[in-house]
């Protein structure tokens, strides 16, 4: 069938600058830095093998250990913050209210910003001297205590505030079009049955939302291991090394301290750990789509 | 029954319920534009006026120099003229990637799903993978090979990594929305002798143009947010906005100029935020999009 080939021809070439970037880019440099991973490199790449050494010196690291426990606390606060504050507001709005489209506006702008904006807002109202703190004391309130970001207990959750602050309204826009496409039977047989409101939300919606809110959180999920921008602009990884997270601190081994070896050996840990992650997700995606019997 | 039902008549009656719902929604509102209205009115004020410490107060002047300073004047280490070239590096920066990645995205959406080549799907998981990876173990080596073809440190080089990065994501909604295109439109152009672009131009790309403009808005603040990308591969002479924003704010000797920094960090949102305000309808729908189907 020569016509046929032909024709698969063209497409075959039109995705051709893609297999480029998906081989060489995506699969090549992934390859190339985990055999960096396994060098002594530090300024430039080398070739002297030592195995899993730059690992141990990782996992020795304090820093790398402390940044581990930091991405973790801020990811289950961040995502577990956004979710529930998202539903909240979806199932709020949710109750036939007044100015709807102007609160969905205003829940969802900070989305539409950057991290580094959003970092640098919420730097200059956790200010401790010139902030929220010293208003509220000029009013009166001489106790009044919102140093977050310089406090070394506090300052992962600074960073936590402002990622909720930024990602609630992405939950909201997707569990807003959730409710909305659950069927209105449902409603009015839970409401005949005489079952609080309260209630149906949370054994009735809240169920049915479930891969809705589960996609929201795997695409939050995604953007806590990349977490890098806000820490840079709210934190800088201080106070100390209280928000340092992996992201950073390849970042700064990779074109700071000219630590190739161990920064490659970081980013090899953080592919891992986004496989161990995302595994058992899309294996559960596979097998609903498998066992719908489509594609 | 006095609970107000979704798809009823709105309530007419004043309850407990619904007091607590507004003033959930209000509290939640109040968090939500504090940050907004406190960066305006930072960088509305003069410096003796910050230094009073009190964030929430409007200012006692309308002062715009704060912002005049910001756009022309504030300084990143020791070079002082302000964000303004930041501003025309993102455009320059932005622009072009959006209308390459997202024509390539539509490129590759119409042929994964209608014309499935050989390895169609292999391309396709394997695209949807590298989306899911850190930037960072991709960091080195693209800067190495980027800097071995003489693209490190350039405007065309930042353009192609945007490209590249933003391939899963333009690819994965062109190819959910071409595969609701029903297959026997494209047979029926091919029965008439199109081939794979004239059907492409022609046909499908007119019947995309919903896609094309949710796609492009994401596109667009998704690269005129960046700030990693930028850092690495942009070079000193085409920084976007928001690498510049966070060096005149983070890096400033001195005393900070929190008005100027505050009037930046506005001038650097407002692109986005423009974009958002706008066409919400298209980002909320782009957003829902993306979401639920990645």
């Amino acid at each position: 069938m020569p016509v046929k080939r032909k024709r698969n021809l063209s497409a075959t070439i039109a995705l051709l600058p893609t297999w480029f970037a998906a081989v060489v880019v995506f699969i090549g440099t992934m390859a190339w830095s985990i055999r960096l991973s396994f060098t002594n490199s530090t300024l430039f790449p080398s070739s002297t093998y030592v195995g899993f050494a730059q690992y141990s010196k990782l996992f020795a690291s304090a820093k790398w250990l402390a940044s581990l426990q930091n991405v973790l606390i801020f990811g289950v606060l961040y995502v577990s913050g956004c979710l529930v504050l998202g539903f909240l507001l979806a199932a709020a709005l949710d109750r036939k209210i007044r100015l709807e489209s102007a609160f969905r506006t205003i829940f969802l702008y900070p989305y539409a910003m950057s991290f580094v904006v959003t970092g640098l807002i919420w730097q200059w109202m956790l200010n401790p001297t010139l902030g929220i703190q010293a208003s509220m004391r000029s009013l009166g309130w001489e106790g009044f205590v919102l140093d977050w970001v310089v406090n070394r207990d506090m300052a992962i959750y600074a960073l936590v505030l402002a990622g909720v602050w930024q990602g609630a309204g992405l939950v909201m826009v997707i569990a807003l079009a959730g409710i909305r496409g659950i069927e209105a039977e449902q409603w009015k047989a839970a409401r005949i049955d005489g079952i609080p409101v309260w209630r149906i939300y949370v054994s009735i919606i809240l169920p049915q939302l479930g891969p809705a809110l589960a996609a929201a959180g795997m695409l939050l999920a995604m953007g806590v291991i990349k977490t890098y921008d806000i820490v840079v602009a709210m934190t800088n990884g201080g106070p100390g090394n209280a928000t340092e997270v992996p992201a950073k601190f390849i970042m700064d081994n990779l074109f700071g301290r000219q630590n190739l070896g161990l920064a490659t050996a970081g980013a090899t840990v953080l592919v891992l750990g986004v496989i161990i992650a995302v595994a058992p997700f899309r294996y559960a995606m596979h097998m609903r789509n498998q066992a719908k019997g489509g594609a | 029954m006095n609970q107000p039902h979704p798809n009823g008549p709105k309530p007419a009656r004043i309850t407990a319920g619904r007091i607590g719902l507004y003033t959930f929604l209000v509290a939640a509102a109040l968090f939500f534009l504090l940050p907004l209205y406190t960066m305006v009115v930072t960088s509305l004020k003069s410096m003796d006026e910050i230094r009073l410490g009190q964030i929430f107060a409007l200012p006692a002047t309308l002062d715009f120099s704060a912002w005049v300073t910001a756009w022309s004047g504030a300084c990143m280490g020791t070079v002082c003229v302000g964000i303004r070239s930041g501003f025309w590096n993102s455009v320059a920066i932005t622009v072009p990637a959006v209308a390459i990645s997202v024509f390539i995205g539509a490129v590759n959406g119409y042929a994964l799903s209608l014309w499935r080549p050989r390895g169609a799907n292999a391309l396709f998981g394997l695209l949807m993978a590298g989306g899911l990876i850190p930037y960072q173990i991709f960091l080195y080596p693209m800067v190495r090979g980027m800097a071995n073809i003489g693209l490190y440190n350039s405007l065309a080089g930042i353009i192609l990594v945007h490209v590249i990065f933003g391939l899963p994501l333009v690819t994965l909604l062109f190819r959910n929305y071409f595969v609701s295109v029903p297959e026997e439109l494209c047979k029926a152009a091919r029965v008439d002798g199109a081939g794979f672009w004239r059907i492409f131009f022609e046909i499908m790309l007119p019947i995309a143009v919903p896609m094309v403009v949710v796609v492009s808005m994401l596109q667009f603040t998704g690269i005129w947010n960046d700030f990693l990308l930028g850092l690495v591969f942009a070079g000193r002479d085409n920084l976007p906005m928001t690498v510049q924003l966070n060096n005149i704010v983070n890096t400033t000797m001195g005393e900070r100029t929190y008005n100027v920094n505050m009037a930046a960090t506005i001038l650097t949102a407002i692109v986005p935020l423009a974009i958002y305000f706008l066409s919400g309808r298209w980002f909320v729908r782009g957003i829902a999009a993306g979401a639920v189907k990645g």
